[in-house]
């Protein structure tokens, strides 16, 4: 059986474990339940589930990554993960371009859902760094695809959650950078208008920004947050630090599995109020690993238990500027439920891409995390999607596992558009996940 | 497909006018339900029912289906999946109660129950479960009794007709294991139903209501059999063993 980052609504397929050899064979003779290919099963939803189909899980090669140090571009198989380029880059003065919030996301599965990080109002999501992709075809044919040779299909791919075909190996350009530290200013803000003011003003003075909200502060504490904001350190920064290429992260601990729900309003009150009161008022130029600033919760293994068998949900929406009324009516009305838990993310995005079914756009990102266990759920998030649906916002397909097919059409109108290029390239309907099926994807 | 909230998209309830599966069609529709399927042998009746039906935006369907009618099951169900896609949950909820002394005066009528109760239950079900395997998800929710548990020389045919019911689909569950498709067997004691209209309600009686939390419930923390009300489990407990000359004088209607 398998499930998503969230650990619900689990559903079972054939897993099929492939490499390059084998893989248009195995394509060839999935069934009548269609085909997809899992990456490391990060999305948090049923995106990479196929129920009674044929689950592709793509083996990457030992030698899986070159990097052109002329050009700065890397070449990676898609099965390839961000752990591995990171190890493979840093060293070497290279940074991937964006980064999500984990690094056990694959190459492939970081263009299927067109990842963002904390650049994104300064660089844009991941398909903004791809410059070619190898991909094998529904009818079993390899094509190397680029924008130019086929804008319709480069861009349905990007953000196209896998439905177009099997991206197998992917060049993206690289950022060079001269250590591995970051430096980063924190600043300790008190509410949500002010939040949004110092973001605002503040942000393109940092290639990466991102607050930490509290979701459970209420009154006059609506929104009070920690906001980080970076970039890479330069080698005299680091004067003074041992080996300022060095990358070598490593897991403090792991959670067993089994334990019951950890998740509750005091436990998380006690570690906001904990984080909140432990962040300076104001730093300047603190000196951080990558691993820090960017993924610190990849120290702990299989976090997602902490939720206990009926697994959460994290809610994450994008609401254009000028609608920052209905951010903070959704950070209201999550705040007065009392359902929110930790790790609630505010980022300003900066322009989308020309990708139909890629989430950013300029605008306010939030990410919640909700079990999905919790009392009147279905009525919190009902209420969620029409606040963000009605001030023109999304949802974002690699996190979503709860939202219908009216409110993704409502969301992202180029949808016809993205099922067209989609059609085109499969017109068998051999590629389906859950999450097409839930929302009705596929024309 | 189900969401993370276990909110079914597609739920059928096979004997779509039952009161109990009504109930629990209304209790499952969320937000995320687009369609409701009522296959039931009466369809004005059934589409009455669908009208009536309190299932907010999704959309209520009504199809015919007869349970003695053995032969048209697969097609049935396969038509279902044609039409509305991925069943997420279906609801076997048909069944005639009848009456024991016209069982027991004409027993070609007892075989006739009989048959809807039982066999059009196997061969629907085994219909249903195939196409719930082939998915790889998917619930089948059985509406069985306690009436089966321990069966009265009040109501023995039918009584004998929900134990193999119960049988079945506990056997039916077991076969599905590991396919991603699960059952839910569930026993309710007396329900005040169309079905006991006129008669005397026996002590715990319930309602199609409660039959419907108890199922949302249980769907969504994966039971496999549960009992309505809960404390009929215990009950049931003791009359199973019970002698046969006490259970006989038993002062149970």
């Amino acid at each position: 059986m398998l499930t998503g980052w969230g650990r619900t609504a689990p559903s079972r397929a054939d897993v099929v474990d492939v490499d390059d050899a084998s893989l248009a064979e195995a394509v060839a003779s999935a069934g009548a339940r269609g085909a997809l290919v899992r990456g490391l099963g990060r999305s948090y939803g049923d995106a990479a589930q196929n129920a009674g189909g044929t689950v592709l899980r793509l083996a990457s090669p030992t030698r899986g990554i070159q990097l052109d140090t002329s050009t700065g571009l890397v070449t990676a198989h898609a099965a390839v993960s961000f752990d591995e380029l990171l190890r493979h880059l840093v060293p070497r003065g290279y940074f991937v371009p964006v980064t999500p919030g984990t690094r056990f996301v694959t190459l492939g599965g970081a263009i299927a859902s067109d990842v963002h990080g904390k650049n994104h109002h300064v660089d844009g999501s991941f398909g903004n760094h791809l410059r070619s992709m190898s991909m094998l075809m529904a009818d079993g044919a390899t094509v190397e695809l680029t924008e130019e040779s086929d804008p319709e299909l480069w861009w349905a791919t990007i953000g196209g959650m896998g439905l177009t075909g099997v991206v197998v190996e992917a060049t993206f350009a690289a950022l060079r950078i001269e250590t591995s530290r970051c430096v980063v200013d924190t600043t300790r803000i008190d509410d949500l208008d002010a939040l949004l003011a110092t973001m605002a003003e503040g942000d393109e003075q940092y290639r990466y920004s991102v607050a930490w909200v509290d979701l459970l502060a209420t009154g006059k504490h609506l929104g009070r947050s920690v906001l980080t904001r970076g970039d890479h350190a330069s080698v005299v920064q680091v004067t003074g630090h041992r080996d300022p290429t060095a990358y070598g992260p490593r897991m403090l601990a792991a959670v067993p599995p089994g334990v019951p729900n950890l998740i509750n309003r005091a436990s998380v009150k006690a570690f906001n109020e904990m984080w909140f009161r432990k962040a300076p008022r104001r730093l300047v130029g603190e000196i951080q690993s990558i691993t820090r600033f960017f993924h610190p919760l990849d120290g702990i293994a299989a976090w997602n238990r902490v939720y206990g068998r009926h697994g959460f949900l994290q809610y994450q929406f994008v609401v254009p500027f000028g609608a920052e009324a209905a951010l903070c009516g959704v950070i209201e009305r999550v705040a007065r439920s009392g359902d929110a838990s930790f790790v609630a993310v505010l980022k300003r995005f900066g322009p989308g891409n020309p990708g139909p079914l890629s989430f950013p756009m300029a605008g306010w990102t939030l990410t919640v995390d909700l079990p999905a266990g919790a009392r009147g759920l279905s009525e919190l998030l009902r209420d969620l999607d029409d606040r963000v649906l009605d001030a023109g916002g999304r949802h974002y397909l690699a996190k979503d596992s709860h939202t219908t097919a009216d409110s993704i059409r409502r969301g992202y109108p180029r949808l016809s558009e993205w099922q067209e290029a989609r059609h085109k390239a499969d017109p068998g309907r051999l590629w389906i996940s859950d999450i097409a099926r839930r929302l009705e994807l596929i024309g | 497909m189900r969401n993370a909230l276990d909110e079914p998209q597609t739920i059928v309830v096979l004997g779509g006018t039952s009161d109990i599966g009504l109930a629990i069609a209304a209790a499952l529709s969320g937000p995320a339900t687009r369609h409701v399927v009522l296959a039931c042998r009466d369809v004005d009746t059934g589409t009455a029912a669908a009208a009536a039906l309190d299932i907010g935006p999704a959309e209520a369907s009504v199809v015919a289906f007869e349970a003695t009618d053995t032969a048209s099951h697969a097609g049935l169900v396969d038509d279902l999946a044609e039409r509305f896609g991925d069943l997420d949950v279906v609801v076997l909820a048909f069944g005639v109660l009848g009456s024991q002394a016209t069982f027991e005066a004409d027993p070609a009528a007892a075989a006739a129950a009989v048959t809807a109760n039982y066999s059009g239950a196997v061969s629907v079900g085994l219909a249903v479960a195939n196409r719930l395997r082939t998915q790889g998800h998917g619930r089948l929710v059985v509406l069985s009794s306690v009436a089966g548990e321990r069966v009265r020389k009040a109501n023995f045919v039918y009584g004998s007709s929900k134990a193999g019911l119960d049988a079945f689909a506990q056997g039916l569950g077991d076969s599905l294991a590991g396919s991603g498709a699960s059952v839910l067997v569930v026993r309710p004691g007396w329900v005040a139903s169309s079905m006991t209209a006129g008669l005397d309600p026996a002590p715990m009686a319930t309602t199609p209501d409660a039959v419907a939390a108890a199922v949302v419930k249980a769907l969504r923390a994966g039971r496999r059999t549960i009992w309505v009300p809960g404390t009929l489990r215990l009950v049931f407990a003791v009359f199973r063993h019970l002698p046969g000359p006490v259970w006989r004088r038993m002062p149970i209607r």
